[in-house]
């Protein structure tokens, strides 16, 4: 079947912006998908709230629009554009529940739009908890006893009948939210109310808990013809119990004889066929680990965040193959592109072994409960490859960001036996490391077997691991022990801390390829990892070679932004005629697709993983400041390794981080910053605290996303956070900084080394001390005086020139007391920079490396200065993952918490903020009541926000202080009781369902037994809208003011602005 | 203990010994599939063979008694990245390593197998040895090497006697399967669709099988150079014209197209795995199939009088399936019966029960 002729131009909708359990993978399916309709000469609009995406690019959508992820923007959308059809498949699970409703509600059939991919009934058999069952039970294939209910009673009644422990799972819930284990009716009736809540339906399954089966997943792709394939099988190291984002996976299946996975694959494939999709599917299963037994756990009739690793894993673009079938093409009639010379329609074959390992954001939330469970916890993940498992596990390992070299977390060694021995029935992010502890103690693989249920296969190859530590702390290193440590991933570091003396030899790796095939046919797409083997299949070559480095995993603070950095500078330098080489290793990115690079190495980005990539290709340079911090630390070794860095030089980002070289640096261009000095004890941050006066900054340097980062008010808060920062040995002392509380401005600029660009100012609605990644920013800034943005322009300027910049920089700054002061410069991208690409329409990441490369900007027809404004506001609003977890604070301070980000583009501020705020999932409610509840310092200032709302016809509520401060200044408010009061209390209103927005400050925070944390968790779970800055509520109370409806508000194709240029 | 691989064309590959410790000869050829070893060890096409698995862990689940696709190993030696010292599966009776030593199959391990897989690709299947020890002196293999070829592969593997396996529940239908070097599961699959299924011995005569009372006659998988087994063939060819269902597999395949007329090839590396494409031209449709074969049906030697081209491999255009003119016999070259590898041609086994139940196709 060729393309269908019904199909002109197509409707793609995103998945927004970047939560715990849908992240970047859909930005990277969604890339390579829309690719994929455009060669086929489709016309491809988009819509997406995610403004730090590649799909939201204007080259790889034709019309694009950067608007809430709902259905009446989307209807506005389809009105403008006419598509005849949507491709709802590629935005995880947001995409699929909006079209969807667009479907249920007649709006499809009636506006003759059609659903690709999937239809309605398809999405429903597979979403549909009882619809599912029904399916099953229809074609044989084993569920697990369950049943669907919609009252706290009826799950009571269920959970009795078919036995304790149960599962919980909401209906359409991305990563499970709202899920988990009850074993017994008192938590069973707490699970099942939040899960009730949560689903869209307003219905959760409530399982029989089938934890420590085996959990295996299937890829599977069907074709309208029927054709059906499997791409990929994965096994979970974890057994079922916990959620497969949360596992360590490996690719292919390692355990399961080729019965079992013959039985598994059939059952995939005649899933796929009985639902009817066209496109991919990823089927979750759990087998039992003692018998042929095995139950369907879940399908998800779409790309998902299993199959973007599946592609990574074997490199078969599923997301590419999906988009054509979806519009009419046979899997036989598909190339191979990995091979060029076979078609689609086969099934890889792998020939290494894949391993995924999550990346938790534990280290920013030190008080969050760490217990892994049915609810997606991770924010990312980073994948390894390698010729057996051991070595794939130590790499990723390595690529995960931990401070971790091999298997061994240090804090583990000082607890007993006995400990060690309880602590592995803790599920928590930390159990590997606990298992390779309990196998140095002796604790053999059965023993842990039957407490963690972890396939012993797993625990006796990392045993290997713990045989060797062993081999190479007592015997002398001969080459044969060498190789055999290499061949297992031991780096060279650990070989000598090991053993306590010098390496006897230093090896390079050889380079093998990823080829869909296990050599059998020839490949054409250059994919390597690393091997320990005399033969080396990269071919060298005469070209000129650039390597770019990418920033690894998801994490809160270096987010998919950088991840669109590191991509755009590859297509620049590609485009410039460098062939270019990228390392990175996280599997859910546009960077590691097969077509990104001229050469892809899917490797650790540490210098030792780095040096063999470098010998191997002989580089004539490297680039490092579009990777993030990732890349940023590898600058130093590479001129160790006498590897040219192109662009800014390496001394210029020490020396932003460098207090003495940076204040010098200031010094001479006549820029003030906070008052403040570098201290490294506890002792010396409390003299310096005291020297510069309360309240004080603190923050470990060299980090992103103010990782440790927070205000004291006082010296216990010094002890506290001074406490936390060295739970991680610091090579680089801690700052600590007078903290000004005023507005917080930033600029974005492109350095040819000569004239300076600055695109556009953004300016922050939270004042200083809320992190940047956290505070709403707004292009351009809507109250700037014309001599503080001078003053601005001009610093940017002179900073840029001090430091050599060559390529991008960015510079924070705080507006107190009538004056400009700089907080930091980091010279390197930024996570602002795909938003004011965006919206100024300048291609930032592209200009910058083309200045890297040698190129001028007046050659590439710009000057300098500040770029003219844009014809439209455009208003970054963050978004957070609170709701996946449990007991952090949501008080938003200097360390950043979001994990994604949407943008609101519209002709008026209010507008735009009022976009903003709704595409970042706020019920912006017009009536209802309001909670307040502030720190006193906040009292004053409370004040005329109050009265706005109150005037708007909001029935206001607060706790005693704040009530009586509020009715002291004449402002009618109801007092509530606090949560440790009999109810009626502040509780109890809020499950009361009257609140619709809630403002509360405190001056304490953080640990979650505090009441006045709880509450604010207690909106998170009733999804009330909680601002904790005065400066968002009065940025919200503009908004509603303004009276605007979203009926009034026009979408804006994002790609016209590009375009003016 | 050390082991080495010589091939044919002087490549050395310096590995461990595993699984029994003599030197054997064959050739060496590739299988891609990830899992199965158990059942490409004991499938006797692979008679005469040094199978290199491509997936570098093998040995991870085991060695039971039940996975067996015939009564012992047959291949003459395994080439593995590594093996698995400790297996873990519920059903897994012993390693990799005890099995191969305990039947005889020398092994090695520890070698670069993804560029032992290219040197076949580029070069084509050659003969190779399995040296274990410390022997310096490879030269002495070159001789014996250069008069390796796999002849009489066919008596070599196929049953003595008889066998009648009974039907599961009712008996529908008889079936005399050819045993060519047949694999347990094209018996379960027949038996299990009630099948009572008499195997006799690859040199049964013509005459013998017509007048056993059978309702078709099955042509099993099996080793070697098709061409090669004259008598076989001659028999065929009554069997052809008896009006008896027919239906063949891999070499019962080749075998009939030669009987048919048609010309089989020795190709460059083969097709070993469970991966490969095999597209249906009748039902425009495209099916995952196991494969095992070193030589194929030479397509244009299938002339339309002859009959038609049903099955072609998506990779490389080969024959995989012919359907005979006017005749009720048809022929794939890939695995129906799985085991291993995927299960998805068993429809296959539903349309020879079609043609003994006289429908037509």
């Amino acid at each position: 079947m060729p393309l269908r002729n019904d199909i002109k131009k197509v409707l793609v909708i995103g998945s927004g912006p970047i939560v715990i359990g849908q992240a970047a993978e859909f930005d990277y399916a969604g890339t390579q998908a829309c690719r994929s309709l455009k060669e086929e000469g489709l016309e491809v609009v988009l819509i997406n709230s995610n403004p730090a995406t590649i799909m939201t690019d204007p080259d790889v959508a034709d019309q694009v629009y950067i608007e809430p992820l709902n259905t009446d923007f989307i209807k506005k959308i389809i009105e403008i554009e006419h598509p005849d059809s949507i491709l709802p498949t590629l935005g995880g699970q947001t995409g699929l529940n909006l079209a969807m409703e667009l479907a249920e509600d007649g709006y499809l059939d009636r506006s003759g739009v059609k659903l690709l991919g999937a239809t309605p009934q398809t999405i429903k058999k597979a979403e549909d908890r009882q619809a599912f069952r029904e399916t099953m039970m229809a074609i044989s294939e084993p569920i697990v006893p369950s049943g669907v209910v919609q009252t706290i009673e009826e799950a009571m009644e269920l959970a009795t009948e078919i036995g304790y422990p149960v599962i919980v799972r909401p209906a359409y819930t991305l990563g499970g939210t709202g899920g988990g284990i009850a074993s017994d009716e008192e938590e069973l009736r707490e699970i099942a109310r939040t899960g009730l809540y949560a689903s869209r339906v307003g219905q959760v399954l409530i399982e029989r808990c089938i934890s420590g089966w085996k959990e295996i997943e299937y890829e599977v792709m069907r074709d309208g013809k029927g054709n059906v394939i499997t791409v990929c099988n994965m096994e979970n190291l974890d057994p079922v119990g916990v959620h497969t984002g949360d596992s360590i996976v490996v690719a292919p299946s390692q355990t399961l004889s080729d019965k079992e996975y013959q039985m598994l694959r059939s059952s995939s494939l005649n899933i796929i066929t009985a639902l009817g999709i066209e496109g991919g599917c990823n089927v979750q299963f759990a087998l039992n680990p003692d018998s042929f037994e095995y139950a369907v756990i879940e399908v998800n009739p779409r790309v998902s965040r299993s199959s973007a690793l599946a592609s990574k894993a074997t490199g078969y673009p599923i997301a590419r193959v999906a988009a054509k079938i979806a519009v009419g093409y046979g899997l036989d009639e598909i190339p191979n592109s990995v091979t060029g010379q076979t078609c689609a329609c086969f099934e890889p074959t792998l020939d290494y072994c894949v391993v995924k390992f999550p990346k938790w954001p534990f280290d920013k939330f030190v008080y969050a409960n760490r217990t892994l469970g049915t609810q997606m916890k991770a924010t990312g993940e980073v994948m390894s490859i390698a010729q057996n498992f051991e070595a794939a596990l130590m790499k990723a390992v390595r690529s995960a960001e931990i401070n971790m070299q091999y298997l061994c977390l240090s804090k583990l060694t000082a607890l007993s036996d006995g400990e060690i021995d309880e602590l592995l029935s803790h599920c928590d992010d930390e159990r590997i490391f606990v298992v390779a502890e309990a196998l140095r103690r002796g604790i053999t693989p059965q023993r842990i077997f039957e407490i963690t249920k972890i396939d012993t296969w797993f625990t006796d190859r990392i045993n290997r691991l713990i045989e060797m530590e062993r081999r190479l702390s007592s015997e002398t290193i001969d080459r044969a022990l060498y190789d055999e440590a290499k061949t297992l991933s031991f780096p060279d570091n650990v070989i000598e801390k090991l053993s306590g003396n010098p390496a006897p030899w230093y090896r390079y790796a050889s380079f093998k390829m990823v080829d869909t095939c296990a050599a059998e046919f020839e490949a054409q797409t250059p994919y390597y990892y690393s091997s320990w083997d005399e033969a080396c299949e990269v071919q060298p070559s005469d070209n000129k070679k650039l390597i770019v480095f990418g920033s690894g995993p998801i994490r809160i603070g270096q987010g998919i932004e950088f991840d669109y950095c590191s991509v755009h500078c590859v297509w620049a330098t590609r485009a410039a005629g460098y062939q270019t080489i990228i390392v990175n290793n996280n599997p859910e990115t546009v960077s590691t697709d097969f077509d990104t690079s001229d050469r892809l190495y899917f490797e650790p980005l540490t210098p030792e993983d780095v040096a063999s990539i470098i010998e191997a290709e002989h580089p004539d340079g490297a680039i490092v400041q579009f990777g993030g911090q990732t890349a940023i630390k590898l600058a130093g070794y590479m001129e160790s390794m006498n590897l040219p860095i192109l662009g800014t030089p390496a001394w210029s980002i020490d020396a932003a981080e460098d207090r003495e070289i940076f204040d010098r640096i200031l010094k001479d261009c006549g820029i003030e910053r906070p008052a403040g000095g570098t201290v490294y004890t506890e002792e010396e941050a409390v003299d310096m605290a005291r020297h510069l006066g309360y309240p004080v900054l603190v923050r470990p340097s060299y980090v992103l996303g103010g990782q440790g980062m927070d205000i004291a008010m006082c010296d216990d808060d010094i002890r506290e956070f001074m406490g936390i920062i060295n739970r991680v040995k610091q090579e680089h002392p801690v700052l600590i900084d007078k903290y000004l509380m005023g507005k917080e401005l930033e600029v974005d600029a492109i350095c040819d080394g000569e004239t300076i660009l600055i695109p556009g100012i953004m300016e922050h609605i939270e004042r200083a001390g809320i992190h940047s990644g956290d505070s709403i920013s707004v292009y351009p800034p809507q109250s700037l005086s014309d001599h503080h943005r001078d003053a601005i322009v001009e610093y940017t300027c002179s900073l840029a020139e001090a430091l050599k910049v060559i390529g991008l920089v960015n510079v924070q700054f705080v507006l107190y007391n009538d004056k400009i002061y700089v907080i930091e410069v980091n010279p390197r991208s930024s996570r602002t920079i795909p938003y004011i690409s965006k919206v100024t329409g300048v291609p930032m990441v592209d200009l910058a490396t083309r200045c890297i490369l040698g190129e001028k900007l007046a050659d590439m027809g710009y000057g300098g200065g500040l770029y003219p404004e844009a014809d439209y506001v455009a208003v970054k609003v963050p978004v957070f993952s609170f709701e996946k977890l449990h007991n952090v604070d949501t008080h938003l301070g200097p360390e950043m918490k979001s994990t994604g980000e949407v943008l609101g583009v519209a002709r008026t501020f209010s507008e735009s903020l009022y976009k903003g705020l709704l595409a970042a999932g706020m019920k912006l409610g017009s009536s209802g009541g309001v909670l307040l509840t502030v720190r006193d310092t906040d009292k004053d200032e409370l004040v005329p926000i109050a009265e706005r709302f109150q005037k708007l016809g909001f029935e206001l509520f607060a706790t005693e202080g704040t009530a009586g401060y509020l009715n002291s200044h004449l402002i009618p408010c109801q007092m509530v009781r606090k949560s440790h009061e009999p109810q009626p209390n502040i509780i109890s209103l809020l499950d009361s369902g009257k609140i619709t927005y809630m403002v509360s400050t405190s001056s304490k925070g953080r640990q979650p037994w505090r009441a006045e944390v709880q509450m604010r968790r207690k909106a998170v779970e009733r999804s009330i809208v909680c601002l904790t800055s005065l400066d968002t509520a009065s940025a919200l109370v503009q908004s509603l003011e303004s009276g605007i409806q979203v009926a009034d508000i026009e979408p804006i194709n994002i790609a016209l602005l590009s375009r003016r240029k | 203990m050390k082991a080495r691989l010589i091939l044919s064309d002087g490549t050395v590959f310096e590995g461990c010994s595993f699984g029994a410790k003599k030197l054997v000869i064959g050739e060496v050829v590739f299988n891609t599939g990830m899992t199965g070893y158990q059942e490409v060890l004991t499938d006797p096409s692979y008679f005469g063979q040094l199978v290199c698995m491509t997936y570098p862990i093998q040995g991870n689940y085991g060695v039971n008694d039940i996975d067996c696709e015939s009564h012992q190993p047959w291949v003459s030696g395994f080439i593995v990245r590594e093996w698995c010292h400790q297996p873990s599966n519920w059903r897994c009776q012993r390693s990799l390593d005890l099995y191969l030593s305990d039947n005889g199959i020398t092994g090695i391990a520890g070698i670069d197998t993804r560029r032992l897989t290219r040197i076949l690709r580029e070069r084509g299947v050659m003969v190779g040895a399995i040296v274990p020890g410390n022997d310096t002196d490879i030269d002495a293999y070159r001789e014996q090497m250069a008069a390796f070829a796999i002849v009489n592969a066919v008596p070599a593997v196929s049953c003595n006697q008889t066998i009648v396996y009974p039907a599961e529940g009712e008996i529908l239908f008889k079936v005399a399967l050819l045993d060519y070097g047949r694999k347990q599961n094209i018996v379960r699959s027949l038996t299990r669709r009630g099948c009572e299924v008499t195997q006799l011995p690859a040199s049964t005569e013509a005459k013998d099988i017509l007048s056993g009372g059978y309702d078709g006659i099955m042509l099993s998988n099996g080793p070697g150079d098709p061409a090669e087994n004259t008598q076989i063939i001659a028999q065929l060819k009554t069997l052809m014209q008896s009006g008896m269902p027919i239906f063949g597999i891999c070499l019962g395949h080749q075998l009939l197209a030669l009987a048919a007329g048609a010309k089989t090839e020795k190709l460059k590396y083969g097709h070993r795995g469970a991966n490969h494409p095999v597209k249906d031209l009748r039902l425009d449709r495209t099916f995952i199939t196991s494969q095992n074969h070193g030589y194929a049906v030479v397509f244009d030697s299938v002339t339309p009088d002859m009959g038609q081209v049903t099955h072609v491999n998506l990779n490389d255009n080969t024959v995989e399936g012919i359907k005979y003119k006017d005749l009720p016999i048809f022929s794939v070259q890939y695995h129906p019966e799985a085991c291993p590898g995927p299960a998805d041609n068993a429809y296959l086994f539903d349309q020879f029960i079609d043609l003994m139940k006289g429908g037509n196709r």
